[in-house]
């Protein structure tokens, strides 16, 4: 016997088919002679089949619009850059625009109120806290709200046990305002809850529910005007909760009524 | 670089990215990123030398980069993702899924390599070249994935009474 020991990559070219004729011959006669080598090659052989099959399909899907667009050289655009900008930093741009929209909007709220707000230091009052997460949240068309009302159970279940204490939200359907869902939100020194609500036109209100409350003096009802947004608010023990929506400030006194009475009377 | 031939590469290369990834699209990402790539350094590009090799190795390179950063999950907000599990449909599709299941588990330079081989049906030296590692490697990384995936397959049907016939 004058060939050549039988090596891995002599058994790997057989099963992709790229031996020369001779040299595939003196393989399948070693197969023959090892059974279990044969099997094991035989297996190999089926699986590439089974790739090609599996993976095939892809072959004749038709092509994404953006995959396709791109097939023509880029203009005006430095196309190193582009990839970068459109998915590496989604998030940081996402980040970023979040911390220009709440300061931006921060900073216009506050305007007015300038200087008071700056002897205040870091603490925001409740109904401007309440305003910005409103202008924030409100405007978001896809995802306005953490948990749906679908799931009200949940988000009650969850934010109570968040905030430390049970927090339901009030039923509007009476006057018209209908529960859209909840987040949770950072507030002064600890969680807070949002309640968002739309009419049937589509007008947005959200209720900020804090138990950050420690003067322990409660209020009766407060309006404020941050902006374009109109603000009722009141403390009640430790919680404080504040109605903001830009809308008239009749029609937002007749919503924080029942949202109070309904507080009043749980 | 032609646009004509270029637009004939992409449903190649989304073949291969699919098959690597897994994911739809995760592998288109990669596809795009792998022509943005390709046009920004299209005058390193050879006229006449093989277009699909090179866009391959474009595409290799940026995964090895993509591999090389910090994981960070990206997670793309998908409103049918937070509905409600429905039925389990795995047994539906259970082969194709064995199949898919096991390539996942391989270490990503084996399916690599098994892929390049098999899908795309590139020489030893093609692969090697695309890859950027000598032959060798190529050679002992198809051979450890195939016996792998053999392997993981045989694991998910041992089950069943396979049987040769001859």
């Amino acid at each position: 016997m004058n060939k050549l020991p039988m090596t891995e990559a002599d058994l790997q070219a057989w099963v992709d088919g790229v031996l020369p004729e001779m040299r595939a011959g003196e393989v399948e006669e070693y197969l023959a002679a090892h059974p279990a080598e044969a099997e094991r090659l035989c297996a190999y052989q089926a699986h590439k089949q089974a790739l090609k099959a599996l993976f095939e399909p892809v072959l004749d899907e038709p092509v994404p619009e953006r995959l396709r667009a791109l097939a023509i050289p880029p203009v005006a655009v430095d196309p190193q850059k582009r990839p970068f900008l459109e998915r590496w930093s989604l998030q940081r741009i996402a980040a970023g625009l979040l911390v220009a929209v709440v300061s931006g909007a921060a900073g216009w709220l506050g305007h007015a109120q300038y200087q008071a707000a700056e002897r205040q230091a870091q603490v925001m009052p409740l109904p401007r806290q309440a305003a910005v997460a409103h202008v924030v949240f409100s405007p978001d068309v896809r995802r306005p709200v953490e948990v749906s009302a679908a799931q009200e159970d949940q988000l009650v279940a969850w934010l109570s046990k968040r905030l430390g204490t049970p927090v339901r939200p009030p039923k509007l359907g009476a006057i018209g305002y209908e529960l859209i869902g909840g987040r949770l939100l950072p507030g002064n020194s600890g969680p807070v809850a949002q309640f968002m609500y739309h009419d049937a036109s589509g007008q947005r209100l959200t209720l900020y529910v804090t138990t950050e409350n420690t003067t322990n003096r409660d209020t009766g009802f407060r309006f404020a005007q941050e902006g374009p947004v109109n603000v009722f608010y009141w403390i009640d023990g430790k919680f404080g909760y504040a109605l903001s929506a830009g809308i008239g400030k009749s029609e937002l006194a007749r919503v924080a009524t029942a949202v109070y009475d309904q507080l009043e009377h749980k | 670089m032609d646009n004509a031939a270029l637009l004939a590469e992409i449903p190649r290369l989304r073949r291969y990215a699919r098959a690597m990834l897994g994911n739809r699209a995760a592998a288109d990402d990669l596809v795009q990123d792998t022509l943005e790539r390709a046009w920004a350094r299209c005058a390193l590009w050879r006229a006449g030398s093989d277009l699909r090799a090179w866009l391959f190795s474009i595409m290799h390179n940026l995964r090895v980069d993509q591999l090389r950063r910090p994981n960070m999950p990206i997670h793309s907000f998908d409103e049918d993702a937070c509905e409600v599990p429905t039925r389990a449909t795995q047994n539906d599709r259970l082969e194709v899924q064995d199949l898919e299941s096991a390539l996942r588990r391989l270490p990503d330079e084996q399916r690599e390599v098994l892929l390049l081989v098999a899908l795309e049906e590139l020489s030893y030296a093609e692969v090697a070249d695309t890859l950027g590692i000598p032959v060798g490697t190529v050679m002992s990384r198809l051979a450890r994935g195939r016996e792998r995936l053999r392997l993981l397959l045989e694991d998910q049907t041992s089950g069943v009474n396979l049987r040769v016939v001859r």
